[in-house]
This record gives C-alpha cells, sequence and structure tokens, in this order.
C-alpha cells in the first residue's frame, strides 16, 4: 500500500515536472501571411500567398536537431457527392457515386521536409497533413476500399485543378528561427474562410501550431453579379434579356448604317 | 487577356471566348440558324461546366437572333400567329425542360444527356441536309431545276382536332401540330441551349408544310422568344446563366452575324447548305467520339 502510493505520488510528480518543463521548454510560433484578404476581380486569375513567420524558442536557444515546419491553407469545406465515370456500352457514363460531408474546397501543404519523414500516419492524420489524411467524413457506407478510390479521384480531379497543391519540400527555413512558404492560389477558388495553419515539427511530435484567417471574397461587379443571380433571379434574368437584346439590335443597326453609307 | 467569370467561377481568355462568338455569329449570319449547337458543345471543349455553358448559349442566341427577327417583321416574313402559337409550346416546353433538366442533375447524367441527344439530333438532322443538299448541288451542276416539292403536311398533323388559318404559310391545320413542335424545341432550348431552329426549319418544312418563304423568320421569331423565357428559367432555378460570358460571347456573334448575313448574299444557297451539314455532322461526330474516348476526367465534384 505505501508503496503504491509512493509510486502515484511520484508519478504525479513526474508528470508535474514534465508538465513544467514542457511549457517552459516549448517554442511559440509567430505566423503571418502576405494577405489578410484575397479579392476576386474581373482580372482574377488565382494569386500567391505568403506564409512566413518566426519560430520563438525558450531562451532564444536553438535546439541541436533543427525543427521541421508544414504550413496547411485550407479553404472551406463542402457537402458534395463525387461520381465516378464508368464504361458503359461503349459510352462513358457516370455509375458509381459517394458523398462526402466535408470536403475541403481548397487545401495546399507546403513543408520543410516530405510529411511521411517528419511525422508518422498517426500524427499526420490528426492535423490531417497531406492529401491522403484529409477527413473527408463519407456518408454513405461503403467499404473502405472503395472509399479510398473515391479519395484518390477527388485528390487527382482537384491536383489538376490547382485546388488541391502538395508541395513537400517547399518551406525554406532561415537561420533555423524564419521560415516561409509560397502557396499558388487558383482562379478556381471559393469564396469564404480559409485557413493557414503552421505547425513546428520536431521528432515526429507537433511541438507548436498557429493558425491565421484568410478572407477570400469577391467584391464589386462580380460580388454584385454572384449575389444577384444566386437571390434575385428575376431581376438577373430580364437584366440579360436587355442586355442580349439590346446588343443585338445595336449591331443591326450599326451594320445597316453601315451598308446604308456603303450603299 | 484574362477575364474571371463570376458564376463559372473561372478565369478565361476574353478574346478567345469573344473569337468564339464570331465565328459562331458568322455562321448563324450565314445559315440563318441561332448558332446556338455550335456555342454550347466549344464552351464544354473549352471547360466551361456544361450548365453554365447551356444557359448562358441561350442568352447568347437570343441576342444574336433579335435583328435578324427585327428585320424579318419588317419585310413581312414572319407568319406571327403560327410563331405565337410555337412561343406558347416553347414555354411549355421549357418548363417540361426545366423538371427534366433538375431529375437528370440529380441523377448525375445531365452531361451525359446532353451530349447523347446532341449526337441524336445533329447526327440525324445533319444526315438529313447533307442528304437534301447534295442532291439539289447535283441538280443545280446538271442545270436540271429541282423538282417543285409538293407541299402537304403529314398526315399526322391533318388528324389533329380543332383547326386554324394561317395565312402567310398558306396552312388550315390544327394550331396543336406547331404547339407540339414549339414544346419539343423548348425541351431543347433549355438542355442544350439551342435556340432549335435546326429542327424547326426542317419540321416547319417536311412536317407541317408550311409554303418556304415565311419559315426562316419564323423560325426565328420562336427562337428568339424561347430563348428569352430558357434565360429567366435557367435564371430562376439553374442560377447559371453567366453574364460575363454572354456578353463575351454577344461582342463576338452579334458582329459576326451581321458579316455573316453579307456573305449569305454572294454565296450560292446549295454551297451554304452543304457547308451547314458539313458541319452539323462534325459536332456530332466530335460529341460522339467525346463519349466513348476515356475522359480526362473520370470524377466529377456535385454540391449537395
Amino acid at each position: 500500500m505505501r508503496a503504491l502510493i509512493a509510486w502515484i505520488a511520484m508519478a504525479l510528480l513526474l508528470l508535474g515536472s514534465q508538465g513544467a518543463l514542457a511549457q517552459s521548454a516549448a517554442p511559440q510560433l509567430v505566423p503571418d501571411v502576405s494577405q489578410r484578404s484575397v479579392e476576386i476581380k474581373f482580372s482574377f486569375t488565382g494569386a500567391e500567398l505568403l506564409l512566413f513567420g518566426a519560430i520563438l524558442y525558450p531562451n532564444g536557444r536553438l535546439p541541436e536537431e533543427p525543427a521541421d515546419i508544414i504550413v496547411v491553407l485550407k479553404g472551406p469545406s463542402q457537402s458534395i457527392t463525387l461520381r465516378e465515370k464508368q464504361k458503359i456500352a461503349g459510352i462513358w457514363v457516370n455509375a458509381d457515386s459517394i458523398n462526402f460531408r466535408s470536403a475541403p474546397t481548397f487545401y495546399a501543404v507546403a513543408s520543410s521536409r516530405p510529411i511521411d519523414k517528419l511525422v508518422d500516419e498517426r500524427t499526420a492524420a490528426i492535423y490531417e497533413l497531406g492529401l491522403n489524411k484529409l477527413q473527408l467524413s463519407p456518408a454513405s457506407l461503403s467499404n473502405t476500399q472503395e472509399i479510398d478510390r473515391f479519395a484518390a479521384g477527388l485528390n487527382d480531379l482537384n491536383k489538376r485543378a490547382g485546388l488541391y497543391v502538395e508541395e513537400p519540400g517547399s518551406v525554406e527555413i532561415t537561420d533555423g528561427v524564419l521560415y516561409r512558404a509560397r502557396l499558388p492560389l487558383s482562379a478556381r477558388v471559393v469564396t469564404g474562410t480559409y485557413t493557414a495553419e503552421t505547425f513546428l515539427v520536431q521528432n515526429g511530435r507537433v511541438l507548436a501550431a498557429a493558425v491565421r484567417e484568410i478572407e477570400v471574397h469577391k467584391s464589386g461587379f462580380e460580388r454584385l453579379i454572384g449575389v444577384f443571380a444566386q437571390e434575385h433571379g428575376a431581376i438577373y434574368g430580364l437584366v440579360a434579356i436587355v442586355i442580349a437584346v439590346s446588343m443585338g439590335l445595336f449591331a443591326g443597326l450599326v451594320a445597316g448604317r453601315v451598308s446604308a453609307v456603303l450603299g | 487577356m484574362d477575364i474571371y467569370l463570376p458564376i463559372a467561377n473561372l478565369s478565361v481568355n476574353a478574346l478567345v471566348i469573344i473569337g468564339l462568338g464570331g465565328v459562331v455569329g458568322l455562321l448563324s449570319g450565314m445559315f440563318g440558324v441561332g448558332g446556338g449547337f455550335l456555342t454550347t458543345p466549344l464552351l464544354i471543349f473549352y471547360g466551361i461546366p456544361p450548365t453554365v455553358a447551356a444557359a448562358s448559349s441561350a442568352t447568347q442566341v437570343m441576342g444574336a437572333s433579335v435583328s435578324s427577327v427585327v428585320s424579318h417583321l419588317a419585310r413581312k416574313t414572319v407568319d406571327v400567329r403560327m410563331g405565337a402559337v410555337m412561343v406558347v409550346g416553347g414555354m411549355i416546353g421549357a418548363g417540361i425542360g426545366t423538371i427534366i433538366f433538375r431529375l437528370l442533375t440529380r441523377l448525375g447524367q445531365i452531361d451525359t444527356a446532353i451530349a447523347l441527344l446532341y449526337v441524336a439530333m445533329l447526327g440525324s438532322i445533319g444526315l438529313l441536309m447533307a442528304h437534301e443538299a447534295i442532291r439539289a448541288l447535283i441538280m443545280a451542276r446538271r442545270g436540271v431545276r429541282p423538282p417543285a416539292r409538293k407541299r402537304r403536311h403529314h398526315p399526322l398533323v391533318a388528324a389533329l382536332p380543332l383547326r386554324w388559318r394561317f395565312y402567310p404559310s398558306g396552312l388550315y391545320i390544327s394550331p396543336l401540330a406547331p404547339l407540339l413542335l414549339g414544346i419539343f424545341s423548348g425541351i431543347l432550348t433549355m438542355l442544350m441551349g439551342v435556340g432549335g431552329g435546326f429542327v424547326l426549319v426542317p419540321a416547319m418544312i417536311y412536317i407541317l408544310g408550311m409554303a418556304t418563304q415565311p419559315v426562316i423568320g419564323t423560325s426565328l421569331f420562336q427562337i428568339l422568344f424561347v430563348t428569352m423565357v430558357t434565360t429567366m428559367a435557367h435564371s430562376l432555378t439553374t442560377h447559371a446563366v453567366d453574364l460575363v460570358l454572354a456578353f463575351l460571347l454577344l461582342i463576338g456573334s452579334v458582329t459576326g452575324a451581321q458579316i455573316g448575313g453579307r456573305i449569305s448574299m454572294s454565296v450560292r444557297p446549295e454551297y451554304l447548305r452543304v457547308l451547314l451539314a458539313l458541319i452539323v455532322l462534325v459536332v456530332a461526330i466530335r460529341m460522339a467520339l467525346g463519349l466513348g474516348w476515356r475522359p480526362d476526367e473520370i470524377y466529377t465534384v456535385a454540391l449537395q
């Protein structure tokens, strides 16, 4: 009994000291992004975001083994239906489908070294580090093999559209304390609140994490059109009709004038 | 020159779209068709989502046909009564088309359905036109005047109840016949983004047995109003009309249409018809191949 109490006491003491140690020894991240808001204008062809910041080690002392940085830029999640085409009777038609309740519309990850060299599978899954670690929450009851096949399909599709980006090794760390990474934002991105997460990783563990938010929004004319198309369909339709008809009439009128002059 | 399309949610080269509109406008001016059957597939090949392509191309067809309708009205080559009946049919058709569109979208088969419709419609009409046009061409070469076709409507048309007089068309038939025709073209407009001129014109000649003179004008009249209705229907239901895209297409097509109209006056109609038939067939074949080829994207995302 006494032995047990002594053991518990020792364990508590150890835990406490470890906690205190971790607190004093935990490095901190001071992250920032080049733009807190991205405007989608008529000339928008995509953007490049710079994610940068500093690693603050306790007492300003660099650890012997340099830590690594992983940055993740994530767009709002959507509930989607992913359809798969198969060749049936000679033509390609949508045959199979799956519902994902939380598929990010945009996901870009960059790291100072390949992610599989930095953390193990479990840690990567917890922090959603890497395209194959996205938590898509499949809604339909399918077997894992099928879910994996669809997830791979979604990744491939969005990679080619520039919506899913993986850039291992592209985070630069200067003197062990300053890091920066550039991530491309495709022109096809949706509007909403994006999060830029930075993770400090050492010995397979995430030591610190920090988040910054980025607003992606349409501005002025583009916003107006989007809002009108969605919420005032009747007015929008009328405007489209008036524009089309008047342009057609105008062209006819000009051509008539021209031919009258020529003729 | 890149421009962001706010509804399609992607950026495109404005000059390519204007050029595309121009080519379509040129053809529509030359042949007196709306040209939607070219716009929708070309936009899809360019990477515009099929729904946005179909909706915006309906808007473009409207703009491209309006000045021709005005000049046909001025020349009194429109059977307004016939046109009005077909417009009413077109509205009903657009309504039915909306329901079909929704259903197919929910099933995930709208893209395949649009492609299949294109292959079937353009393939059959293209073959018909090619056959007709080449025969006419050979006869013209030989210096033989083609025998005047006996103008009569299809026996089924005569079987329909109720009869109205359509003076400019020289017909005394049931209004249900043009109404049904209008419904059919309304459905096509909603699904394919076409005006339906390439279906209406032969149908008016061969099924209704109309006098040839008011055919083109009446078909354009119906196209103008039905594309208006479908633009409205798309705005209210699919929200897929992209004003910027339609505007760019219109810049090209309204100018192209005027130039095309000029060209059509100096080229023999037999050649024009052969050319149109060939273009229609090429689009049909391309769409058919597209169905059989392994697509670039096996997976597609739809929002819930």
